[in-house]
């Protein structure tokens, strides 16, 4: 059963990507690539759950083996 | 005091003289850590076992060096933990560094009443010769030095062996072969089997090094330490002033010049600083594997140790895992030959000890890979992780310099027999037995005479007729009540424990047709 969620979760879902965007504003790629890693790394921890991060990772374009 | 390499002799043994192939129920191949324990445990079984090796002495260099609280508990069984733990430094305590920072600490035995400690380090020549001088004691034991087996021939009811010494070639036969002839396995290779796993490209550089130094007795682990740019290395005390240091080289350093002195020493020195005395006393690098035997058995003849199974040497787990597939196969392989168990037993070796063999491997995989991520986007999660540790509870739980040997529990073992009692604690069928202190001695001991029977309470039932031993706690023999605890047991509970010290079932009452039936399913009767 799928666990993901599909709709908005945000009240606001522009300040939210605009957050997201911002965060990254002054970082060269590598400063961005580790500030992703470890965004992925505290929310797929706060989320908890084995089988929403594997519905994440498909939804996410995991290549299919 | 220093290691001296004993020079054991070559003795011809009678068999090379018979006029036809002797006959002995069991051959061990391979007098390393695996191979003596085995050939230890038939012995003093009251079994006659012989055991072959091609060298005349213990390990060539120090290699294996932590020797895990479960593998002690084995080699206590055996008969030569007390000179072990003695020589050996005891540790619980492990640090992890990122850079110059130490990132977190844990501890591997935060509990008391225990006999033996999380881990003890000890050379691997000091450990085989403990060993050695172990089976030299058993009068059922022939060890035979220089004598290298170079052909295995499986027939139905026996196997042949051809055995090569100093004194010429001779033939004898073996009803059942237990092949501990490590890593390379001639035995493995004897009977055309496949190897099958991953290599590792990232070379190590592995360093004893004699110094007076400071460094308390853990485990130490730096990702990135400043004085090792961009690798890891990993610090370890051992017994006569030695240190053990690894370096992780990356895949491409060459191993022949990384092994020369003029290498080495700067590397040592930029760690210690500049005013550290030292020497060095073993250098090596290696490469590594994660690879295992697809079946542990073969008809008669048995894979257990390095030549069943390999793993990269982070989380110890070598000669640990070996010890226990000796700890695991040796009552089989007794039940089999008393008779008490069809030779069907011998496939939940496999099942059990192949489990374990995943287990280890799983483990000693990610491990590496941690260690040595393989690609731009697993080094970057890697430093996410070693970045947010300090801080962030969960990221400390990711963080892996080897996950360090533990028992493993044969949860989907064919031996078991399911609980039907509601226990909220202890060890489940199984499991291995824990440890607690009791008015005389440790809970452990009670375990040491083959299958036995524990039960909690005043009176102990009896089991006439099944070749079970039975022991009793009671309340008063257990001041400190971690018995009891440890076991969540109530006056009447009984555990049965396998010859290994596993639990086959427990009750919380005694029912002498239920431990009947669990003791014919923990012989493989059911299998
Ligand atoms: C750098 C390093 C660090 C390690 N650290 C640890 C650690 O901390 N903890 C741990 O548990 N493990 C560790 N290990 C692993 C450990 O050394 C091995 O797992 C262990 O030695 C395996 O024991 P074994 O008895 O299966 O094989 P081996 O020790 O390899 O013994 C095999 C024996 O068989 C003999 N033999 C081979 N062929 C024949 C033949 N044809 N006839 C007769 N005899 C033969 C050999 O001479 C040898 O004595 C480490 C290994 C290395 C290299």
């Amino acid at each position: 059963m799928a666990k993901l969620r599909d709709e908005s979760g945000f009240a606001d879902a522009d300040a939210f990507y605009a957050k997201l965007v911002e965060a990254h504003r002054d970082l060269d790629d590598a400063a961005s690539a580790k500030l992703n890693a470890k965004l992925v790394l505290l929310l797929a921890n706060h989320i908890g759950d084995i089988d929403v991060v594997d519905e994440a990772l498909a939804a996410a374009g995991r290549p299919v083996r | 005091m220093g290691f001296v390499y004993p020079q054991y002799e070559f003795r011809p043994s009678a068999d090379s003289a018979a006029a036809q192939p002797v006959r002995h129920a069991v051959v061990v191949i391979g007098a390393g850590p695996v191979g003596l324990a085995t050939a230890i445990d038939l012995a003093q079984s009251g079994r006659r076992v012989v055991l072959l090796d091609d060298d005349t002495s213990v390990s060539h260099g120090s290699r294996g060096l932590c020797y895990a609280k479960r593998t002690l508990e084995i080699f206590d069984r055996l008969g030569c933990a007390a000179p072990i733990v003695a020589k050996g430094v005891t540790w619980q305590v492990g640090k992890v560094f990122h850079g110059p920072k130490q990132i977190y600490a844990f501890d591997l035995l935060p509990e008391g009443g225990h006999r033996f400690p999380a881990f003890v380090n000890l050379q691997q020549y000091w450990l085989e010769k403990f060993l050695v001088d172990r089976a030299l004691s058993l009068p059922n034991l022939d060890l035979r030095f220089a004598s290298r087996v170079s052909a295995l021939e499986p027939h139905a009811d026996h196997v042949g062996l051809d055995v090569e010494t100093p004194a010429g070639k001779y033939r004898i036969e073996a009803e059942w072969v237990v092949a501990c002839d490590g890593a390379r396995s001639p035995a493995r290779k004897m009977l055309g089997l496949d190897f099958k796993g991953r290599v590792f490209e990232d070379r190590f550089l592995i360093a004893d090094v004699r110094m007076q130094a400071e460094f308390p007795t853990e485990r130490w682990f730096w990702f990135e330490p400043p004085f090792h740019e961009g690798e890891s290395t990993l610090l370890h005390k051992q017994p006569d002033d030695l240190w053990r240091i690894d370096f992780q080289l990356g895949a491409n350093a060459d191993p022949q010049t990384e092994k020369e002195p003029a290498r080495v020493i700067p590397r040592v020195q930029a760690m210690l600083g500049p005013d550290v005395a030292f020497e060095l006393e073993w250098v090596s690098v290696y490469t590594f594997q994660c690879r295992r035997l697809e079946r542990l058995r073969h008809g008669r003849v048995l894979f257990a140790g390095d030549a069943a199974h390999q793993v990269s040497p982070f989380g110890a787990r070598g000669a640990n895992s070996g010890v226990q597939d000796a700890d695991n196969l040796v009552w089989k392989l007794c039940a089999v030959l008393d008779g008490h168990a069809p030779a069907a037993l011998l496939d939940s070796y496999d099942a059990e000890r192949g489990a374990a063999a995943d287990e280890n491997i799983g483990h000693s995989t990610r491990a590496t890979d941690f260690i040595t991520p393989k690609n731009a986007a697993a080094r970057l999660f890697r430093d996410a992780v070693l970045e947010l540790a300090p801080h962030h509870a969960f990221a400390r739980r990711l963080v892996n310099s080897g996950r360090l040997s533990q028992a493993t529990h044969y949860s989907a073992s064919p031996l078991s027999t399911p609980d039907i009692d509601v226990f909220k604690g202890g060890p489940a069928p199984g499991s291995p037995a824990l440890d607690a202190p009791l008015k005389d001695g440790w809970l452990l001991d009670l375990l040491k005479g083959g299958f036995t029977l524990l039960a909690f309470g005043e009176t102990a039932p009896e089991l006439p007729d099944l070749p079970i031993a039975i022991a009793a706690i009671s309340e008063a023999d257990d001041p400190q009540r971690l018995a009891h605890q440890r076991y969540d047991a109530a006056p009447g509970t009984v555990y049965l424990f396998r010859p290994d010290q596993y639990v086959c079932c427990r009750l919380k009452r005694f029912d002498a047709t239920a431990i009947r039936s669990a003791y014919a399913r923990a012989c493989g009767k059911e299998m």
